[in-house]
């Protein structure tokens, strides 16, 4: 098979509806995750907004506390298991990490296109359990509201992440030995992009958490049906045992959110930087520190739950040892622009974004780790705005920053970079007017979940929906102009960034094999030529 | 290009690729399992530890006769999954294909001795939920004995039910001869499985039957 | 928090610290911000600052901002955790007031047997230790104005406790989620100079929490076992409360409020040595907040010493 520049690319091989439903490619499988996140994306942005709308005013005037009940738990079930967790390790990993290493594919493709049919199935059950009426208790389902108490279709949404949970173990594991297996000659594992080594982190976490919120689920599920089980304190059993197995998965689960951001933003750094990441080696170790360390600081949600002072105490130091990589990574990233050759292209300018609002992000919640404040702060909206500052801020802008910058990769068109710029630079503004205002009303001491709320707290919450409204709209932006991109945007060239990595070395899009050449590596990742 | 054998995926590079990416597979799915049960057994031990009279009183109602059986059943089936194996590696092929029928024979009889101590257990009232007749001072906390031993008991049935299945399967392709000394990997790949569904029994066994009569 | 009153002992401190971390935080954010800027205009694609002679890696300032960060957060530790075992460590002439939560409103009962809904009445200056638990589902009583909060839960006493310092009245919130009116599931903490709260006291005639219990350690039948004139072996409650019981499996417990709570709503998880496992459970047929009152009434029949904990 001789290489020209006249071979079909991925694209173009197999266009029916169904080659692509039963497409072994990880490239078309991939895109396959995005067309879905991207609904749901959606689908929990309007929940949100909703949301928003209602606490533009103190009354609950909108809507009956049911329903907004309904609403956050809506959000938080669609946003967290269906849209944040499989992000980017779904669309962006899923496309680009056998790109990275030079191999043909994943490990096992089959399996691959089952965890996409399972998250489509757990999505369904989702949905369903919506158009039936709901859920109510948080996507958090802590017993016993959730197994003795509500009156929603907890089962529904029970199962509904209970399959997508299998989704995201096999992706996990899929991921795992394509890494360890696939590489191609002279990829060693120091040579690796940061993009794979937070997908490595990322999929053990998901490999070996997930299954403990699937059992977990289990449990809550037969002990709703049967109404006898071990959360029912009518029984001597304990409901807090339920927090306990649901944050050893739900605290994990942060990071698989944030490390592949971080592995995203890795890339574009070095790419707009034009240098090589500072300290490779560290930031290498502060992902795996990261996925490690992540399993043992479940318990600093628990510190008013009841669980014993020294448990708190041992929770809290090791949820402060954990910032310190994320510290390092923080450093780092900033150590990387000294004497670098910066343009500020939209990935850009994402990622610049990130950085900044992760380490708010952070920083905050630095607060919470702390037990005498956590006290205080917990179950606030302080909290609220912490974890938006670290999924929106931080994993929704890393994946939008990573999906621009590889776009012209994945569908071999140019995106119109001044308006992705400007929806970039809208979306940075409309964020922290939408979640800086909570973590004054978390200091104000304002809970969340809360339907209505004293009038105290108007202003501040009025501040926060103007400031969503114009979030919406900035996310609404990019869904346009890519969209458009994708029939008038300009042809784009294999490598337009001028980036290093395998994914830039053959062609845009790539042929359905990756390489029409296996590509040989000699050196590290992010060899740009420095003065 | 080189040579590459039909049996070879075409995302791999030969052979041994992807056999090392199978077992590693295989692996990593094991390491899952493991999580899966490790909730089980870790609400077991809260649990004892809250109430260790009623865990005691609830494992002393177990048969632990049809227990014992059932281990020896499938330590046995262990045994002859790994003979098969054996026989593939060195060029057998009738009675490697026998051995894996047997050994879904003997994962089909635990399964059976199994249901013959549900349906015993039915008849006493000790199925939370379905039937649960038991007073005295622990019949409340014993309930959750029970509920995890279902819980935990039928979570091990279903993996042993699918590896019947697996086994069966594994046996015709043997006999079809898809297997060849330098190429089993799917056989090993389900003895590792059914190892794992043994070992968890080994760890059941004990926690759900003996302890309450030591 | 610039609104929020400091109402409690705890507030001033929790506020200090807060602050200090804020500091803290926010001369890290400037610094990198500050970095991040520099860099971007100095760097930015085709001025002509000097790029030679940079390095990707450096041991030294690596370990610097790994172990710089890590020994202050080590310090910030250290400050929490010293607060944090204050403010789970009630003092020893702590007043008790019972807190039962249900879907969705609280009820409080003070150790002289007044009760109130939605409200709590304490005097300044006083150490209040509050013993909490739930009817239903998990809840979380929670004053901003004092810094406080824990989770209220079924089946298991927990406890918190303050010492106000302004009169005045504050909010109360439940902040864990409980169901459909759990942002309408809050009242008010009225704090009250020692001479009103003598006169808010006085202001209703009312029997005692033991005296409220003694009429129901009749109306449920308790007597019919308990009391010493009795013909049925059950165990005698004079001087029950603090003591140490044996257990018919060996085991030994101490009669705190959770034993008794544990003894009438499972009475056959803990049998006491030598009698008879004949109790029958008062699962759901004893409130909890009656339950309170019965532990009130066996307290009054002679207790062995206070017991500092509750539920932990």
């Amino acid at each position: 098979m001789p290489g020209n520049e006249q071979a079909p690319n991925y694209l173009q091989v197999g266009t029916t509806l169904r080659s692509w439903l039963t497409t072994h490619d990880h490239k078309k499988i991939g895109i396959l995750y995005a067309l879905a996140i991207t609904f749901f994306f959606f689908l929990g942005g309007a929940a949100a907004a909703l949301i928003r709308l209602e606490l533009a005013t103190p009354a609950g005037d909108l809507m009956t506390a049911k329903t907004y009940n309904k609403m956050f738990t809506f959000h938080g079930v669609v946003m967290v298991w269906f849209f944040l967790i499989p992000s980017i390790p779904a669309t962006l990993g899923n496309f680009l990490l056998p790109l990275m290493i030079g191999a043909r594919d994943v490990a096992f493709p089959r399996l691959n296109l089952l965890s996409w049919y399972l998250y489509i199935g757990g999505g369904l059950f989702t949905v369903a359990c919506l158009l039936m009426g709901g859920v109510d208790t948080g996507w958090t389902f802590y017993t016993p509201f959730s197994t003795m108490f509500s009156n929603s279709h907890v089962i529904l949404a029970v199962v509904g992440v209970f399959i997508v949970g299998f989704s995201s173990i096999l992706t996990g594991l899929n991921f795992i030995v394509t890494v360890h297996t696939m590489r191609t000659r002279g990829m060693t594992w120091f040579r690796l992009p940061l993009f794979v080594w937070s997908m490595y982190g990322v999929s053990l976490v998901m490999m070996l958490a997930t299954p403990v919120l699937a059992m977990t689920l289990v449990l809550i599920a037969v002990e709703r049906l049967g109404g006898v089980g071990i959360f029912d304190p009518a029984l001597g059993g304990d409901p807090v045992l339920f927090q306990h197995f649901f944050w050893f998965y739900s605290h994990p689960a942060v990071y698989i959110m944030i490390l592949p951001a971080m592995g995203v933003v890795s890339e574009v750094i070095t790419a707009s930087v034009r240098r090589r990441i500072f300290g490779y080696r560290f930031m290498v170790y502060s992902i795996l520190g990261i996925a490690v360390v992540g399993f043992t600081v479940w318990g600093h949600h628990m510190f008013v739950a009841g669980q014993s002072m020294y448990a708190s105490i041992v929770f809290s130091i090791l949820s402060f040892i954990i910032a310190v990589p994320s510290a390092i990574k923080v450093f780092n990233w900033t150590a990387t622009l000294y004497k670098g050759d910066i343009t500020f292209r939209a990935p850009m300018i994402y990622a610049l974004g990130f950085v900044g609002l992760f380490m708010v992000g952070g920083l905050t919640g630095l607060f919470l780790a702390a037990t005498a404040l956590d006290v205080n702060l917990t179950d606030t909206y302080f909290v609220v705005a912490h974890f938006h500052y670290i999924m929106v801020g931080g994993a929704v802008m890393a994946y939008l920053g990573g999906v621009h910058f590889w776009w012209p990769k994945i569908t071999g068109r140019m995106y119109p970079e001044s308006w992705a710029r400007f929806a970039a630079i809208v979306m940075f503004f409309g964020f922290n007017l939408t979640f800086f205002p909570q973590f004054l009303l978390g200091a104000e001491g304002m809970p969340r979940r809360y339907h209505e709320y004293p009038a105290k707290y108007e202003l501040l919450n009025v501040l926060s929906s103007a400031g969503a409204s114009l979030l919406a709209l900035a996310y609404l932006l990019p869904l346009g102009y890519l969209l458009w991109s994708l029939a008038r945007g300009g042809k784009a060239p294999d490598n337009p960034w001028d980036a290093r990595g395998l994914e830039w070395e053959t062609s845009s899009p790539p042929p359905p094999g990756n390489f029409l050449v296996q590509p040989e590596v000699e050196g590290g990742p992010y060899a740009y030529e420095e003065p | 290009m080189s040579y590459r054998a039909a049996s070879v995926q075409e995302q791999f590079d030969d052979a041994s690729q992807q056999r090392e990416a199978s077992m590693l597979g295989m692996w990593a799915f094991l390491a899952t399992e493991v999580l899966f049960f490790g909730v089980l057994i870790a609400a077991y031990t809260l649990c004892r530890v809250r109430f260790p009279e009623a865990f005691a009183a609830g494992s002393r109602r177990t048969d632990v006769v049809l227990g014992t059986l059932e281990t020896a059943v499938l330590l046995a089936s262990s045994c002859t999954v790994a003979l098969a194996v054996r026989d593939l590696q060195l060029g057998g092929r009738r009675a490697a294909m026998w051995l894996l029928v047997a050994t879904a024979a003997l994962g089909a009889t635990f399964l059976c001795i199994h249901g013959f101590e549900y349906v015993t257990e039915y008849r006493e009232g000790l199925i939370p939920i379905l039937h649960y007749a038991q007073d005295g001072p622990e019949a409340i906390p014993m309930q959750l004995f029970f509920f995890l031993y279902y819980v935990t008991t039928l979570f091990h049935g279903l993996h042993v039910t699918i590896g019947v299945v697996l086994l069966l399967v594994m046996a015709w392709r043997t006999r079809r001869g898809d297997f060849r000394p330098r190429y089993h990997t799917p056989v090993e790949l389900s003895a590792l499985y059914w190892h794992l569904v043994d070992i968890v029994w080994i760890f059941v066994f004990p926690l759900m039957y003996l302890v309450g009569r030591a | 928090m610039s609104t929020l009153p400091q109402a409690s002992t705890f507030a001033g401190r929790v506020d200090g610290m807060f602050y200090a971390l804020l500091a803290l935080s926010g001369v890290v954010v400037l610094g990198v911000f500050v970095a991040m800027i520099w860099f971007a205009v100095k760097y930015r694609h085709g001025t002509a600052a000097n790029r030679k002679g940079n390095s990707h890696r450096d041991m030294g300032l690596e370990l610097a901002w790994t172990l710089i960060p890590l020994l202050m957060f080590v310090g910030i530790f250290a400050w929490s955790v010293k607060l944090w075992i204050e403010l789970r460590t009630p003092p020893a002439d702590a007043s008790t007031v019972y807190v039962v939560a249900r879907q969705w409103m609280w009820k409080v009962q003070h150790p002289d047997g007044r009760r109130e809904i939605n409200t709590l009445h304490v005097p300044v200056g006083q150490p209040i230790r509050l013993v909490m638990i739930s009817e239903d589902v998990i809840h979380s009583f929670y004053v901003p104005a004092f810094r406080i909060k824990q989770d209220v839960l079924p089946g298991r006493y927990t406890d918190q406790w303050f010492t106000a310092t302004q009169p005045g009245t504050y909010d109360l919130f439940c902040a864990e989620f409980c169901g459909t009116d759990h942002s309408r599931m809050g009242g008010s903490v009225v704090v009250m100079n020692m001479a009103d709260y003598q006169r808010w006291l006085r202001g209703e005639s009312h029997d005692g929490l033991a005296a409220q219990g003694a009429a129901l350690f009749r109306r449920f039948g308790c007597s019919g076992c308990h009391d010493p004139a009795a013909g049925v072996h059950a165990p005698d409650l004079d001087g029950l409360y603090g003591s140490t019981v044996p257990l018919a499996d060996g085991t030994q417990v101490r009669a705190d409020d959770r034993y008794i709570h544990d003894s009438i709503v499972l009475p056959l998880s803990q049998v006491a040595a030598g009698y008879p496992p004949v109790m029958p459970s008062y699962q759901g047929r004893i409130g909890e907040d009656d339950i309170l009152a019965l532990t009130a009434y066996i307290k009054s029949r002679g207790a062995t010493q206070e017991t500092p904990h509750a539920g932990q």
